[in-house]
Parts: C-alpha cells; structure tokens; sequence
C-alpha cells in the first residue's frame, strides 16, 4: 500500500489530481467524524477500470476461479461498453477498510465516492448483522479470498483442472444456500447416542456362536431408532456436503468451505442492500453539502453524479420495473432523519437489516410520494399494477431477497448407503422450482456426491416431483 | 490503529493479467466442448457438402449459464415492485427482458438475450477432433502405378548455377562468416555465391474422386436420406483432409440412373424399383470419361436400403467388380432405420460375396445416428489396411 505522498512522478497531473483528492478526502473524513460518524479507516485504492471491472464481477480483488465469473464478466464489459453500466466504488468492511476507485473516473466523482465510501464505512462497522460476520470471520475477508483462490489453483495443478472445475460448478451453485442464522465455524451433529450394550450376561454360547456366523459379526450401523442424519434438516448444504458426503476428498470440501466462507461474508451486503447503499448516498450527499472547502465547480459536478446514481429509473422513461436499491434507501433514511432526528436513524442502521427496514420504515406516505407500485405479469407479457397496499408493496420489495434470494432447499436424510435425499421447503416459498435449472444444479451436486442424490420439490400444477441423479 | 484514511494508486501490475478474460476463455471452450458433443446436428443442415468451401461453419451459440436452484417463474404470476407514474388497474403491454437479479451477488448476469455467440468452427478442426476421438489413421494415397506426375522442387544450394537464381541473402551470410574469420576480408569472393538449385521429383497422385451413390426408390424415407447424407458428409471431409483436390460426384438411381447437383442429389425421389447396377454403370461411364484411375484415388460410396431386384443382381455383381478394380476403397451403406432384418438382403449379399473375394469394400448398416460413427471408424480403418504397403 502506497501513501499519497510518495505517488510516482511520472504522471504529474494524475499526482496533482490525486494530492487534491486525497487532500479532499481528510477533509471529509474529519467532517464525516465530527457529524458523528463512527468508522475505521479506509485504504482508498485508485485501480485501472478494467481491474474495478473483475471487482465488481467477482465480488472480491482476487477469488477463485470459475467459468461462470467469465460469462458475468463479458455481460459486464459489453453493458459498460453500451454505456449502461458504470461502477464508482466497490468497498471492502475492515479494520482497516479497503475501497477500491476508478482512476479515471473525474476528481468531482471521486470525492464523491470517498464520502459515499465513508457511509459505508460507518455502516459496516455499526450495523449488528456485518459486526456478527467480522466476529465470526475476523474481517480478512480478502486475505481470506485470495488464499482460497490460490489453494484452489494449487488443486487444479495437482487433481486437475477438470476435477477442481467439478467440484467448484457444485459449490458455487450453492453459493446461497447457507444457514444465515447459523454460526460460520459448525461442529459436526452430536455424534449418535452409541446403543447400548448388551447384557454380557445374556451373551450365551448360543449369542457368540450366532454373531460368529458370516454376516452377522460386523458391529451394527447406528441402530435404527438413534439419530438420523441430519437431526432436523439442514439448511447450511455448503456446509453439510462438506461435512457428510461419503465419497468426497479432503481438497474437496475444503472448496466447499471456501465457497461457504465468501458466502457469509456477502450475505450482510445482500441482506442490507437498501439500507446500507442508502445510508452511504444519504451522507455522501450530506458530506458534499457541509465540505464548504470544495471549489463550487467541483460540488456541482459531484452532485450532479449523486442525482444520476440516486434516481429511481433512467433519464427517458417514467417507470420502472424494479426498484434502486440507492434511490430507496436515500429517501426512506431522508424521511426517517427528518421526521425522527439522526439519534433514531443511528440506532436503526444498527439494528434493522433490509426485512425490518422496510418493513418498519416505509410508510404509506413514502410510499405514495415516491410511485412506489407492486405489479404482476401475465403469461402474455402484459403487466398489471396492483391496489396500493403497503403490506403487499413492502413484501414485493423483499420477496428477491428472503432466503438469500434462492428456494429454501434442505438436506433432510442421509441414507445408510449413502444417498443423500434434498427437501424443498416449496410451502414457504409459494411455488415449486424451475425444473429444468434444477435437474442441472442437481447434476452438478451428483457428481460430488457421488451417490444418488433426489430433491422434491413440487411441479407447476403443484404435483409432488421428485428428481433423482445417480453419478458413479 | 491508524486513524486516517490513505489513497494510493500503484497499480500496474493489475495490467498484468485479467482473471475476468481467463475465466471467459474456460467458458468458450466449454461451449466448444459442447459443441463437438453436438455435431451431427449441427451438419445436419443443407448443402453443407459443396457449401462448405470455406471450410468453416458459424454456429450460434447461447451462453452457458451455471444452473443454480431457482423457483419457477412460470408459476402463477407473483407480485414484484416498481416505480414510477401509475394507477392501480393499470396494464402495460411490454416487451420486458427478464430483469436480472443484482449485480454482484448471486447474479447470474440472466436476461442478456439479446447477446449470442457466433461461434466459428474450423472444419478441419471438426475432422482432427473426430479423427483423434475415434483414433482413425491416415488416409494412404494409392500407389500409383500409372503416370506419374513430375514437379521441380527447391533442393539445397550450390556454389555454381545460373544467375536468376542467385540466393542474395545465403550468399550474404557466407561473405559474413568468412569475413569475421579473416583478417583483411574482402567483401564478397566467388566463394561466397551460393544458388538455388532444382531438383525433379516424382509427386504422388493426390487428387481424388468421390462417387456419391443413393438409392432414390420410394423404399428410402427422408431420414434413411439423412443418415446417408451425415455419413457421406463426414467420409468426404477424411478424404479432404489427405486430398490437394477433391472432385464430387452425386448418382442417384431407381431402375435407372441420373447425376444430380447436391441440392437435388437429398431431395429427389423416384418411383419404381431398383436397379443398383445402372449406378454402377453411370460410375463406370464416368470413370473412363473423365477419372482415369492412374491420375486418381477413387471413391465410391453407396447408400441403400439394400433392395435389389433380383434380376439385376448379375449385371450388379458384375458391374460392382469392375468397380472395386479401379476404386481405392468402396464404402456400402445400408440404412435400416429402426428395424432389424431377419436375412440378408440382396444388396449386401453382393457386396459379402465381393468382399471375401479381396475387393476393397466395406459394408456398414446405420440403423441409428451413432452408427454413422461406427460405419466411418470400420471405413477408414478398412481403407487404411487395404492400401497399406506390405
């Protein structure tokens, strides 16, 4: 890591812009500090746009490889290439925080980003569900990333690179499917109250001649009636694949636990997506506002940045068909500070995430002022806009989001010869699974499994359905 | 703990490389992959025979997409939420591309419909995939006995010859080596000239004929018609790759027999019965016109669904015999689609009898798709054998 003052000289005016920025940003941050925000430091990082470009596409600096990284990746060059897509900051909660900008992105939208990033900064740091992540993972998220990237390309060398890809197109098609509530580092299930043993006494000569007979001498499995695995099902898969299946290499559920790993670390970004994204524009716009240092020209074009970030659809159209998560977030935090003053809004970006947020949060009022709609779309294609009914738009809102934005799937029984047997909470869900998605994912998990693995689930007529792979 | 934020901006070694390009090269050779899984469909199209001068194929392909669990979307319609101007009741009639989920996390960069991949095969790599699956050996030009065609080659250098072929730049590299050794060097001695020179060679035959044959009786449905043609397809492009140049004829017969352009060569159907030797015999005509076997390698093949009639099987027999003195190799395609015949029929009992009498030819019956590998594997291998030198 580089301090500002020993940039190289070759770029003279890239130096200066960044001297001025970097000038800028302490002068923000000891605003940011004395209208009460409470964060760690940042290492800011100006980055190539291509870099910023696998960032955002990967999630984190340097991850492990995948193909499916690849076909996000050139989703993400031809939508920036079409102007459709434009990345400002990716940030990383730490104590050190690290937060990566675009170096040629202009000095007026940097300083923005700093502010924005300062948000961030104090959200991750006081907000209950990443502190719970920080405590369990202990904030090294990149560190952590990046030796999974290079254990996993180690295997790749070593078992090949075709294995490795196997086990990695099983794992991150699991990615979600993690136990949210549950703790990072598990112990396995308490092991099986042993069955008692018999009586020495009735073991007559009749007894030890029987189980002396072929077959009948090998210490029974777990007697029927001890517990079954799993005891209740299991939801954590990433974990209990990791930790149950029969024919898996040792490289191999450590993948597994790799994937795992990333995964809690972004679920509190997913599951605070509108707050903390709202959060941050709130006080970047703030900041920005109450920096009477910055030159007039220079605040006029950051803000005319926020407003392009902080709007709820592009520039032509009047309506849109989903929600930005910044716009939302911006104008419930705005309503929320000035109905209930900032001491309130402190104490709710610590303890709420998305769910309570909005729930708790977005009056009818907001609402209303802000177009908010809820909509269904027919077989045709053609959309309906629903009553206005707060209950029913709050719960749209958050239906992408519940369950770490995929279906409620449990491990419910391992079998004594080894198959593994997958349950489909279809009930809470609402509906059955894409079928056809399904028999893949499916297919990738056989192959790690390794066993018969069957999931059920329900049909689009709400028929029981029951798909099965067997892999050898 | 620090208590202040640090900028920095060292990053060149970011330039180095791109996870983001690696990782999408893997995706388009997984769909390469995909691809070879799947190529008899994507042969399967109109006159990809002549058509395919260019020796490459576009293939659209879609994006492989990383299958994760997902709830049905076709279930009754959920409720999501938007913004904007609207009234409750409203209907938007909307073309809307599936909104993807968010960027980043659990994203699967869905509903991108509108980008495709062309794909462009190689030909020649589509037969080296083949030819390294099914472990297939070279085709063996026919020893030729005939005529042979001579050509000059370039054959090493010497210190005399005539001055148009003078080698400036060898000529240039001695006077360098011998100055570097001498004391007082000249520029150039006449030590130093070296020139081209020719050699006669005699070059092996490498043009090839290739006799399509089909069996147009009403008796050959339009999928028997397909296996023939995915067979003949993949037969011609393993000759194509040992052949300079390779000349293509299409005969279809019933009781008599045409030669037809390719586009026809699939579509046309006659009526009546079937006489196999009047092919035979249209071949024949054309060998002696316009082939001669000692300028080149000649290939038959013949699809049918192996009825004959019986009047003609002498004249076929016979006529067939003379062929395989003059071809490299004759390749018999039965198609039986679907069915599995009691006895033999009438065209494979002919084309047996030649065979145990050492006439180059090789009998395959496709009943399905996969045959057509199976029947292409014992070809070449038969072809291979029969031409090796002993």
């Amino acid at each position: 890591m580089t301090h500002a003052d020993d940039l190289p000289r070759a770029q003279d005016a890239a130096a200066a812009e960044s001297q001025r920025l970097a000038d800028y940003s302490a002068r923000i941050e000891a605003l940011a500090r004395r209208l009460g925000l409470d964060f760690h430091p940042v290492d800011f990082e100006l980055v190539p746009n291509n870099f910023m470009m696998e960032i955002a596409v990967y999630g984190l600096p340097v991850r492990m490889p995948h193909w499916s990284f690849g076909v996000r990746y050139i989703h993400q060059l031809i939508r920036q290439n079409m102007g459709h897509s434009h990345i400002f900051e990716v940030m990383f909660p730490g104590d050190p925080c690290h937060a990566y900008l675009v170096d040629s992105n202009s000095l007026p939208e940097n300083t923005l980003v700093t502010a924005h990033v300062l948000g961030h900064a104090d959200f991750a740091r006081n907000n209950q569900l990443f502190a719970r992540f920080m405590e369990m993972a202990g904030g090294r998220i990149l560190e952590q990333a990046a030796e999974h990237a290079h254990r996993i390309e180690s295997a790749a060398a070593e078992f090949g690179a075709q294995r490795v890809e196997a086990v990695l197109d099983a794992a991150l098609a699991l990615e979600p499917h993690i136990d949210v509530n549950g703790e990072l580092h598990r112990l396995p299930y308490p092991a099986a109250t042993p069955p008692p043993p018999l009586p020495s006494g009735a073991a007559g000569p009749f007894d030890r001649r029987y189980r002396a007979l072929p077959g009948e001498a090998a210490p029974l499995p777990p007697a029927p009636g001890s517990r079954p695995i799993p005891p209740q099902p299991e939801y954590d898969l990433l974990w209990f694949i990791a930790q149950y299946a029969p024919d898996m290499e040792g490289w191999e559920r450590d993948i597994f636990l790799a994937v795992r790993t990333e995964s809690f670390y972004f679920y509190p970004v997913f599951a605070c997506q509108i707050m903390n994204e709202g959060w941050a524009s709130y006080w970047h716009a703030r900041l920005l506002r109450e920096a009477d240092f910055l030159p007039d020209q220079l605040y006029l074009s950051a803000i005319k940045s926020h407003s392009d970030v902080v709007r709820p659809y592009a520039a032509e159209s009047q309506l849109a068909l989903a929600i930005n998560p910044y716009h939302l977030g911006f104008s419930m935090w705005e309503d929320i500070i000035e109905g209930h003053g900032l001491e309130v809004a402190r104490r709710i970006c610590r303890e709420e995430d998305d769910f309570g947020f909005i729930r708790n949060y977005l009056t009818p009022e907001l609402a209303e002022r802000l177009g908010l709609f809820v909509y269904r779309t027919d077989k045709d294609g053609d959309i309906t806009i629903g009553e206005r009914d707060i209950h029913a738009l709050r719960e749209a809102i958050l239906a992408p989001k519940f369950n770490y934005g995929a279906p409620r799937i449990a491990a419910t029984a391992l079998q004594p010869d080894g198959s593994l047997e997958l349950t489909h909470d279809h009930q809470s869900d609402g509906r059955g699974l894409d079928l056809e998605r399904a028999e893949r994912a499916l297919d990738y998990i056989g192959r790690v499994w390794r066993r018969p693995v069957t999931l059920r689930t329900i049909s689009d007529s709400g028929a029981p359905r029951e798909l099965t792979v067997r892999k050898t | 703990m620090r208590n202040t934020s640090v900028i920095s901006a060292q990053t060149s070694w970011y330039e180095l490389f791109s996870r983001g390009a690696r990782d999408w090269l893997r995706h388009n050779q997984k769909v390469r992959e995909a691809v070879q899984e799947n190529l008899t469909d994507l042969i399967a199209n109109p006159d990809i025979i002549t058509g395919s001068q260019q020796r490459s194929v576009q293939v659209p392909v879609h994006f492989l997409e990383h299958a994760r669990f997902r709830l049905n979307d076709s279930a009754p319609a959920h409720p999501e939420a938007g913004q904007g101007e609207s009234q409750p009741g409203d209907v938007l009639h909307s073309v809307r591309p599936q909104s993807g989920a968010d960027a980043g996390h659990g994203g699967e960069g869905e509903g991108e419909g509108e980008i495709r991949l062309m794909l462009e095969l190689n030909i020649d790599d589509i037969m080296d995939w083949l030819w390294e699956e099914m472990r297939l050996p070279e085709l063996q030009p026919k020893a030729s006995g005939g005529i042979d065609e001579r050509q000059l080659v370039r054959e090493g250098w010497d210190r005399h010859g005539a001055r148009a072929r003078l080698d400036r730049r060898r000529t240039l590299k001695e006077a360098v080596k011998r100055r570097a050794l001498q004391a007082d060097p000249l520029p150039f001695t006449d030590d130093d000239l070296r020139f081209r020179q020719l050699a006669q060679r005699r070059k092996e035959t490498t043009s090839a004929v290739v006799f399509f044959m089909l069996d147009v009786s009403a008796s050959m449905t339009v999928n028997e018609r397909r296996l023939a043609k995915n067979f003949f397809f993949f037969a011609l492009q393993g000759l194509r790759r040992q052949y300079a140049r390779v000349d293509i004829r299409f005969l279809a017969h019933t009781t008599q027999a045409w030669e037809f352009s390719e586009e026809e060569f699939f579509q046309v159907t006659g009526t009546g019965g079937t006489g196999a030797s009047t092919a035979f015999n249209l071949a024949l005509r054309l060998i002696d016109g316009e082939f001669p076997p000692s300028q080149y390698n000649i290939y038959l093949f013949y699809a049918s669904d192996g009825e004959n009639f019986t009047e003609d099987r002498a004249a076929a027999s016979t006529s067939l015999r003379k062929l395989a003195e003059l071809a490299n190799t004759i390749g018999y395609i039965e198609t039986a689609l679907g069915l599995l015949r009691s006895s033999e029929t009438e065209m494979k009992a002919i084309c047996d009898e030649l065979e145990d009498d050492g006439a180059p030819i090789s009998t395959s019956i496709l009943t399905r798709q996969e045959d057509v590998w199976r029947a292409l594997r014992k070809f070449f291998l038969r072809q291979a054998g029969a031409t090796e030198p002993a």
